[in-house]
């Protein structure tokens, strides 16, 4: 081979070389490191040289740790919760809003400022509006002569809060995401439609939904994935409390690390979320590797029809 | 059935004009065709009959109640779209039977009517295929089949056969013929085809740049064309034309040009008496140009030929004549000298005289 040609087929790798040098640095020793510590007792005094090797013992330990399962199901139940009311909130809005008024776009930029805010200082304003005696929420509700809420203060009632806070900020996301996908439906198959007899409704149902279905399913997997890993809103706003209520799997782990001073054991919480996490993803790309498939199959099949 | 009647239909997107005012009335049952080139405005009629464009200006009349305000479905009509516009989700007896699912059509019936109309589509095989896996012309019959089914009082066809080979053409258009004389519909119908055109159409409507041109019967629109465009439109091979000037010879009318001398019949003679020295383009089709050495000087053409076309039983010859273009049709057997000047004869019936300035027939 002459050295041209060698020359060649090493370009790519060359222009490949720096990506892959961020990626191992940035992404897999931190990984790595996360992996090992999770094999060890180590506390934040000593030096990961100086921590002792346990096996397995973390992973058991988690396994018996009531508070650590408490955690994640309280993380299932969050996601669960947020992403249903988000997906159909965020849908339903961009089904309403998906039409040519004058001001739409105005309105749609405001829709989508929560996702803009930093997390924080969501998570702050959130908790300002919450505040059992100045804040708006029981204010308003006192107006009206009602009792106030302990937002904050009551186990149930303070899930019902970063539920809430998380629906604010999330939805415009999905809100963006299926807009995108409406204005890219077909508008000859809506015409279609509308010949054909069917109302708004059976036009939602028959027409737009199942042609969006794609897109959704992808931002479903996204948001869910992100849901999993909340940690700043909640910790601003009820930092877990009160009891186990709020604390999810992320706020479990930063205070293992934190209070408990068990670095061990917190890698061996990261590792298990990352699993999971793992799994919901490899599921998304698989639906998406299907979904080519599919797609694949179809145009071979078409390409043999008219051959 | 309901009658359609266009008044003054006005399509304006944003300030720019598409439709200047266009009048039509179509009888009860009618088959009309639209024709005319492309962008002439002939979709953007057939969508706001649909519904699926606002009316600018004007009113659109369906059984004599005005429906530019009522929504598509509140107008009772079926339609293929040019770009078909099938549901991408759906197979393809679902896409035909959205609209009976919807009515809640009872299932045994739906089935019975897909296969029925699959059959004169020859789409059976194919029934259980996605839009992404067919073929064009496999597509367009779908979206044809889709507006089958339907029991709607109008149905609106966009260039329904635009896509398919030209064998299948020909049977879809003997099916829709035989369909249109069965079912009594009004059916509205935009094509390219001339052929389609002439043999579908109760009345064509012809028309260009957002103008009516010309309606009428097929054979009114083909024997008085009322303008050069019209008259260049429909048929095929399309007119000849000539400009020349009317002179007055002895008491008898000639146009005379570059190259030819026609004397008029009596009765175009008479109309165009009154146009004596006006310049005017003298139009004749390629069916009324006979080969014939032996005709009359000023009841004939003499041509050289540029280009022949060979295409089987005839053969077109592009000619020259007096420096003009002239297209002339031949058997192929009849032996001729390819390199000297050959005479034809003119029907004097198929003579069309158009004003040089206006275009508009004398
Ligand atoms: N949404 C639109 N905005 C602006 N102009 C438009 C729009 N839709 C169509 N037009 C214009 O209107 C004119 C008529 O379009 P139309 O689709 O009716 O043509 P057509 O006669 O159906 O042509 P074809 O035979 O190519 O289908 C064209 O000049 C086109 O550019
Ligand atoms: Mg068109």
């Amino acid at each position: 081979m002459s050295i041209a040609n060698k020359a060649n087929r090493l370009t790519p790798y060359v222009f490949m070389a720096p990506a892959a040098i961020i990626l191992a640095v940035a992404l897999l020793y931190p990984i790595g490191y996360m992996i090992y510590a999770s094999f060890l007792d180590w506390s934040p005094s000593q030096r990961i040289g100086e921590a002792d090797f346990v096996g397995l013992r973390n992973y058991i330990n988690l396994m018996h740790d009531a508070a650590f399962r408490e955690s994640f199901w309280v993380t299932v139940k969050f996601a669960a919760v947020v992403v249903t009311l988000e997906m159909f909130i965020g849908v339903g809005l961009a089904l309403l809003l998906d039409r040519n008024i004058k001001g739409m776009s105005f309105l749609r930029t405001i829709f989508i400022l929560p996702m803009m805010i930093a997390p924080i200082v969501v998570g702050l304003m959130w908790r300002y509006m919450y505040h059992p005696t100045v804040g708006i929420f029981n204010r308003t509700l006192k107006d009206w002569g009602f009792e106030g809420i302990p937002w904050l203060s009551d186990s149930t009632w303070a899930f019902v809060a970063v539920v809430m806070a998380d629906v604010w900020q999330w939805t415009p996301f999905i809100f963006i995401l299926s807009l995108a996908a409406m204005q890219s439906l077909p508008r000859s198959a809506l015409e279609a439609a509308e010949i054909d007899g069917a109302s708004e409704m059976q036009k939602v149902i028959h027409i737009k939904l199942p042609l969006m279905l794609p897109v959704l399913i992808v931002t479903l997997m996204l948001r869910l994935i992100d849901a999993f890993k909340v940690l700043e809103v909640i910790m601003v706003l009820t930092n877990g409390g009160p009891g186990l209520s709020t604390e999810i799997v992320a706020m479990r782990i930063f205070r293992t690390a934190q209070e408990f001073q068990e670095l061990g054991e917190a890698a061996a919480m990261s590792n298990t979320l990352l699993m999971v996490l793992m799994a919901l993803t490899i599921g998304m790309f698989a639906y998406n590797k299907m979904q080519e498939g599919r797609a694949a199959k179809m145009q071979a099949m078409a390409a043999k029809g008219t051959a | 059935m309901p009658k359609i009647v266009l008044e003054g239909l006005v399509k304006r997107y944003g300030s720019f004009e598409v439709l200047h005012g266009i009048d039509l009335e179509m009888e009860e049952d009618e088959f009309t065709v639209f024709v005319g080139p492309s962008g002439c405005g002939k979709s953007t009629t057939l969508r706001m009959i649909a519904g699926l464009e606002s009316v600018t200006e004007g009113e659109i009349y369906i059984d004599g109640k005005p429906v530019s305000q009522l929504e598509p479905k509140a107008r009772d009509l079926a339609m293929v779209f040019q770009d078909y516009a099938l549901y991408p989700h759906m197979n393809v007896a679902k896409n035909m039977s959205f609209a009976l699912r919807l009515q809640r059509m009872p299932k045994a019936e739906i089935d019975a009517k897909i296969s029925a109309v699959a059959e004169t589509l020859g789409l059976t095989d194919f029934l259980h295929r996605k839009p992404g896996e067919l073929s064009g012309g496999q597509r367009q019959r779908v979206a044809m089949g889709r507006a089958l089914t339907r029991d709607s009082g109008t149905f609106l066809f966009d260039e329904p056969l635009s896509n398919l080979d030209a064998k299948l053409r020909g049977q879809m258009r003997a099916e829709l013929a035989l369909m249109s004389q069965r079912v009594k519909k009004n059916m509205i119908y935009v094509t390219h085809d001339q052929i389609e055109a002439m043999t579908l159409a109760d009345r064509i409507v012809v028309m260009n740049g957002g103008y009516i041109q010309q309606q009428g019967s097929p054979e009114e629109l083909f024997k008085n064309p009322a303008n050069k465009f019209v008259a260049g439109f429909l048929g095929m091979p399309p007119m000849n034309f000539l400009d020349g000037e009317i002179t007055e010879k002895s008491g008898e009318i000639f146009v005379q040009g570059q190259g030819f001398c026609v004397k008029l019949s009596q009765q175009k003679a008479e109309a165009a008496r009154a146009h004596n020295g006006r310049s005017v383009t003298l139009g004749v089709r390629p069916s009324d140009l006979v080969y014939d050495p032996a005709a009359a000087e000023d009841q004939s053409l003499l041509v050289s030929i540029i280009v022949s076309e060979y295409i089987g039983a005839q053969t077109v010859l592009l000619c020259d004549c007096g420096g003009q273009k002239v297209e002339v049709e031949l058997k192929s057997t009849i032996p001729i000298d390819r390199n000297g000047q050959l005479r034809f004869a003119i029907n004097p019936d198929g003579v069309h005289l158009f004003d040089k300035k206006t275009e508009i027939a004398l």
